[in-house]
């Protein structure tokens, strides 16, 4: 019904085409509208932009240029003292055990948990069991407790091991915390591997397993990278359990490093807090740009379309 | 390997080993799952005892430890006393909590909605545009979406910064304003705004890529029709479009819903920025000061399981729906 009715009308404004000639007034008006597009277009161009640019522009200032009247919107006498003295001068707390700890957290996190999680969602898409529906709802669920809401029990689950101010005690809260979205995802991701590919391959004589390293693993290997960046900007950024779990300055990551620069009474040091900033996002920002195509579908995969 | 590439529709019967693999029902496109036997169990076991031992267990003691007396002493050790729902009646009989409740969800809503309507409004924007606009559009979206929390947090803070931020300087040099000196952050609703600004900033990007997404969905004979049945702009999107990308929409928003109620980062750091904590705190921040600020863990406890029990009852919505499309 719907169909010829489309078709109906589809035929209908094609015929319109022909007969009725454009109207001056309607096209003067779509031009004014598409002037309005374009300049919408600039100004959220704009918006989204300028902290980013006000943040790098800052950083290669000079503080006593910072902190002057005169704005400058472009980094004359642009320096990368800024960059130096936060790399290399100790201050509050040092940079460079800050990003090694950074690094080792979120690389033993991306690694444990791609692969807890690639299991979990083998067996959550390739195989009917029991309690099948009861996991998924659990993953669901546990996805959607806040963070805050474990700090207390988390930080004695964690003093109880002795592991306070440690990259394992660290790592392993990151794993539990990203395993959940990490499963669902990868799961998606699964699912979007027909089985019968791997049945065919069978039946042209691999044995199970090797039908799987052979034919289903390399069509996952887009999604198992996509999964793992998720997982990696995720640990990379993570405040509230680093900073209750991690204040020890030769054991903090980066996000917690970059909070010692602030100063409440008005102290702060701008265009060094700018260099730190620049440098905590650089990784992700350029993560985020390979596989951003993927984590909008795998943020509402299942949601949207399964 | 031809087979492979034809045998993707309807699989015939196959005899493999000793195990007759049925194919899956004619014109169902319900996957054929394996009852696999213990296997599937197996598989699970790593990511049970990672849940188990570092969300489940924590999260019952989190329970235990609401219902108890738990102070600075009973973390070195002394016996916690149980104290029935006394960390309960404390919590919901104080006003501060209420107050901090309210604040939370008055926030949150104020998040949701803007970064809402903005997002779909440039999300059909962007639908308009050309090719060149859109790039550019995008770009600087991603840029945005970007940025780690803390990092955003903290150039914004620069930008409204009191003595030497942008915005009072070009307030103050441009428009002859006289915006030397203000700050945002000490006022309470001053501060939520510029909170406001920082969030849907970062939020926008996500709900414009996902409804753009569902808009390039919505088929254009569908619309050229309204449009010659007379139906204007606004009429084609609420009767047309809206109904394509409700679901879409739906999902969006409670997902914005629940990550603005338990935000943290941004409200935690725009505090130590400038800013009276005690009458800027939301739901998350507040726990964190309650139980590790103050040292009381119990009232923290019972703070933080009222939480769960919330952000769980709204999130059931989007699991039912999840579940739906999942087939179970």
């Amino acid at each position: 019904m719907t169909a010829t009715l489309t078709t109906a009308a589809r035929s209908d404004a094609a015929a319109a085409d022909h007969v009725i000639p454009r109207h001056r007034r309607s096209s003067t008006r779509k031009r004014a509208g598409s002037i309005a597009a374009g300049l919408a277009a600039i100004v959220v161009f704009a918006v989204s932009v300028f902290p980013v640019y006000w943040m790098v522009n800052t950083s290669f200032q000079p503080n006593s240029q910072v902190r002057g009247t005169q704005l400058h919107f472009w980094p004359d006498n642009g320096t990368l003292e800024n960059y130096e003295t936060i790399i290399f001068d100790y201050g509050r707390a040092p940079f460079i055990p800050a990003l090694l700890n950074s690094l080792q957290i979120t690389l033993i996190t991306v690694v444990v948990a791609l692969v807890f999680a690639f299991l979990a969602a083998l067996a959550v898409s390739r195989f009917r069991f029991r309690s099948r529906a009861g996991f998924i709802i659990t993953i669901l669920i546990v996805q959607m407790i806040p963070a805050e809401a474990m700090i207390i029990a988390t930080f004695r689950l964690i003093d109880g091991w002795n592991l306070l101010n440690s990259i394992i005690g660290l790592s392993a809260v990151y794993i539990a915390t990203v395993l959940p979205f990490t499963i669902w995802t990868l799961r998606g991701f699964v699912n979007g591997v027909p089985a019968e590919l791997e049945e065919a391959a069978m039946i042209d004589g691999l044995s199970r397993s090797q039908a799987f390293w052979r034919i289903t693993f390399p069509l996952l290997a887009p999604g198992l990278v996509a999964t793992g960046v998720f997982a990696f900007i995720q640990a990379w950024n993570e405040f509230v359990f680093a900073l209750v779990l991690n204040p020890r300055p030769e054991a903090m990551t980066l996000p917690v490093w970059l909070r010692t620069f602030l100063d409440p009474n008005g102290g702060t040091n701008w265009a060094h807090l700018m260099a730190g900033s620049t440098l905590v996002a650089i990784p992700v920002v350029i993560f985020f740009l390979i596989v951003q195509s993927r984590m909008t579908s795998g943020l509402v995969a299942g949601a949207v379309k399964g | 390997m031809s087979t492979v590439k034809t045998g993707l529709g309807p699989t015939p019967s196959a005899v493999d080993g000793e195990r007759i693999l049925t194919p899956p029902p004619p014109k169902r496109r319900r996957r054929s799952l394996q009852s696999g036997g213990f296997t599937p169990y197996a598989l699970l076991v790593p990511s049970l005892i990672v849940l188990a031992a570092i969300t489940g267990w924590p999260l019952v003691q989190l329970v235990i430890m609401s219902f108890q007396r738990f102070g600075r002493e009973q973390v070195f050790g002394a016996p916690p006393e149980f104290i029935g729902f006394g960390n309960y009646l404390d919590v919901l009989t104080d006003d501060e909590f209420w107050q901090v409740l309210a604040r939370s969800l008055i926030f949150a809503a104020v998040c949701v909605v803007v970064t809402m309507v903005l997002g779909v409004f440039v999300a059909l924007l962007m639908h308009r545009l050309g090719a060149v606009l859109r790039t550019l559009v995008s770009i600087g979206l991603l840029l945005a979406w970007a940025m780690p929390p803390l990092s955003a947090t903290i150039v914004w803070g620069w930008i409204f910064d009191t003595q030497y931020g942008v915005l009072n300087n070009v307030l103050t040099q441009w428009f002859g304003l006289d915006f030397e000196g203000h700050s945002w952050l000490i006022d309470p609703l001053s501060f939520f705004f510029v909170a406001t600004i920082i969030i849907v900033w970062g939020a926008v990007p996500f709900v414009v890529f996902t409804v753009y997404a569902g808009l390039t969905q919505v088929p254009d004979e569908v619309l050229e029709a309204a449009q010659l049945d007379g139906a204007g702009g606004t009429k084609r999107f609420f009767l047309v479009v809206v109904p394509y990308i409700r679901s879409i929409l739906l999902i969006v928003t409670i997902l914005q819903v629940i990550w603005d109620l338990r935000v943290f980062t941004q409200i935690y750091a725009l505090q130590s920025i400038g800013g009276l904590a005690e009458q800027t705190n939301t739901l998350g921040v507040y726990i964190y000061r309650v139980s590790l600020g103050s040292g009381d863990f119990g009232a923290g406890g019972a703070i933080s399981v009222i939480v769960v029990l919330l952000l769980v009852a709204i999130s059931i919505f989007y699991v039912r729906r999840s579940i739906k499309e999942e087939d179970l």
